[in-house]
């Protein structure tokens, strides 16, 4: 009797597409907040390659027609593709020539089917989405994920923003937040990304979209601060530590 | 040599090779090293990884020489055709639209690091970074292969906005000569593409005229031209 093991999958020929892939450039978290008088959402420019912090200028916030903004965390290529879809959508959209524009809502669900579709195949985007907008006065922020999870909130973040920005979200945020306020909200939960995420890069844009329309910010830096007592001195009073 | 099967396939692979693309005012400038490997071998010490696109467009390949190769023939065929079409020299975007289709289309079977540069009279001189996956990137320079990671650091001082052709070129000849002494996967020679709006040129700089770096002697023919000098030194140990 043969029994015969297939040697670890793991090096099995690559042409084979019936398998997971995994991400080469990608882009760390994505943070999104409604506030008074629409979404807001911030993201750096980092693209990393591996542990290597490889671009530096990517922009992973953008528009999606007249309502939306789209917002990407993982394999950069992939979300290249995406927006090309999205493109498309909104191309063929547009031809209808009926007065009617897609919301936030229709190309949340939109990219969640696709996100689902593709996950279905085994052949993922690798990607984490925050979607955001506003019309006619209706405020909208969602979310998906690589394998279609998906679900809308008053704030969302990808990757290590679920764990490090969430929790300061869901004490500080509040329904009636001015632009000032939201700014400095999401600037906070950036730097704590910064301070704690490796891949985390100084320099990002905040997005806003409101009825009106849709501003992505210049891209900037945020200052870090180091100069605390216990920093200067960390191993006083514990002779040997480190 | 002991292959892990169990080995990160997660971890992007290392290249063998140092790749160069850099914007200066009124072209590009491409860069490369010319070691081509095999395991441990050097297969080629004088292959040319700048190959030709169209009049206006090269581009640098790094990776698996088949598979940038294979790419680069691909997009050499769809140029020829679009420029027949298009009635007009292809812009730089055009051609690295074409390979991030490649690279992209096919990510699960190519292992091929790519920079695209190039001269139109639309854009000017542009560099267009196609990393694996197909990510496609435009930078004022880009670096690729094994060899750019000792590159890093050395490009964040040293790379100025608005440098003349001469300065350039001193930059990318003095980078990819750096990144041979350090990467075992880089050496042989420098060879470096101009595209500019006047044209193409190439140069050539070969191994032994290459700077020397800390910890590098100079060459001599023989031990015997050394202690023949005209003060013969004594033998140290």
């Amino acid at each position: 009797m043969v029994s015969s093991q297939n040697e670890s999958n793991l090096l099995s020929s690559e042409g084979d597409s019936q398998r997971t892939q995994y991400p080469y450039v990608t882009g760390t978290s994505v943070i999104g907040i409604k506030y008074k008088d629409g979404i807001l959402m911030a993201a750096d420019m980092g693209g990393s390659y591996g542990s290597t912090i490889r671009y530096k200028s990517v922009e992973r916030l953008k528009q999606v027609g007249k309502h939306s903004l789209i917002g990407a965390s993982g394999e950069i290529s992939d979300f290249q593709e995406i927006l090309r879809y999205l493109d498309e959508l909104i191309l063929h959209d547009n031809m209808w020539d009926d007065g009617n524009s897609l919301g936030p809502k229709e190309v949340h669900n939109y990219l969640t089917r696709v996100m689902y579709n593709r996950r279905n195949k085994f052949d993922p985007l690798w990607n984490s989405l925050v979607l955001g907008g506003v019309k006619n006065g209706q405020k909208y922020l969602g979310s998906v994920s690589m394998i279609g999870v998906h679900f809308e909130d008053d704030h969302v973040a990808t990757g290590f923003g679920n764990h490090l920005a969430r929790p300061i979200l869901r004490e500080e945020w509040r329904e009636d937040l001015t632009f000032e306020e939201g700014v400095k909200l999401l600037e906070k939960c950036m730097r704590n990304l910064l301070y704690r995420d490796r891949s985390a890069v100084n320099k990002m844009q905040i997005a806003k979209i409101t009825e009106e329309g849709l501003t992505i910010s210049e891209p900037y830096s945020l200052k870090t601060f180091w100069n605390f007592a216990a920093f200067k001195n960390p191993t006083v009073g514990a002779e040997g530590s480190w | 040599m002991d292959h892990d099967a169990t080995a990160d396939v997660n971890a992007p692979h290392s290249m063998g090779t140092t790749i160069i693309g850099v914007t200066y005012n009124g072209g590009v400038i491409l860069g490369a090293d010319s070691r081509t490997s095999t395991g441990l071998y050097v297969a080629n010490r004088a292959s040319d990884k700048i190959t030709q696109l169209t009049d206006n467009v090269y581009i640098c390949r790094s990776g698996s020489a088949a598979d940038s190769q294979i790419v680069s023939d691909y997009v050499r065929y769809f140029l020829h055709q679009h420029t027949i079409q298009l009635g007009q020299p292809a812009t730089v975007k055009v051609a690295a639209n074409l390979v991030r289709l490649l690279s992209y289309n096919n990510k699960n079977m190519l292992q091929t690091g790519i920079i695209v540069g190039g001269w139109d009279k639309y854009e000017g001189g542009k560099i267009y970074g196609v990393p694996l996956g197909g990510t496609i990137v435009e930078q004022p320079f880009a670096i690729g292969g094994s060899g750019s990671s000792y590159l890093y650091g050395f490009f964040d001082q040293a790379w100025k906005d608005g440098m003349t052709k001469d300065e350039a070129e001193q930059l990318v000849v003095k980078a990819v000569s750096l990144a041979i002494a350090r990467d075992g996967a880089s050496g042989g020679v420098v060879r470096t593409v101009t595209i500019n709006s006047e044209g193409v040129t190439r140069n050539f700089y070969p191994g032994d005229q290459l700077p020397l770096w800390h910890d590098e002697v100079e060459a001599h023919n023989s031990l015997l031209d050394i202690l023949n000098a005209t003060n013969p030194e004594p033998m140290s140990t």
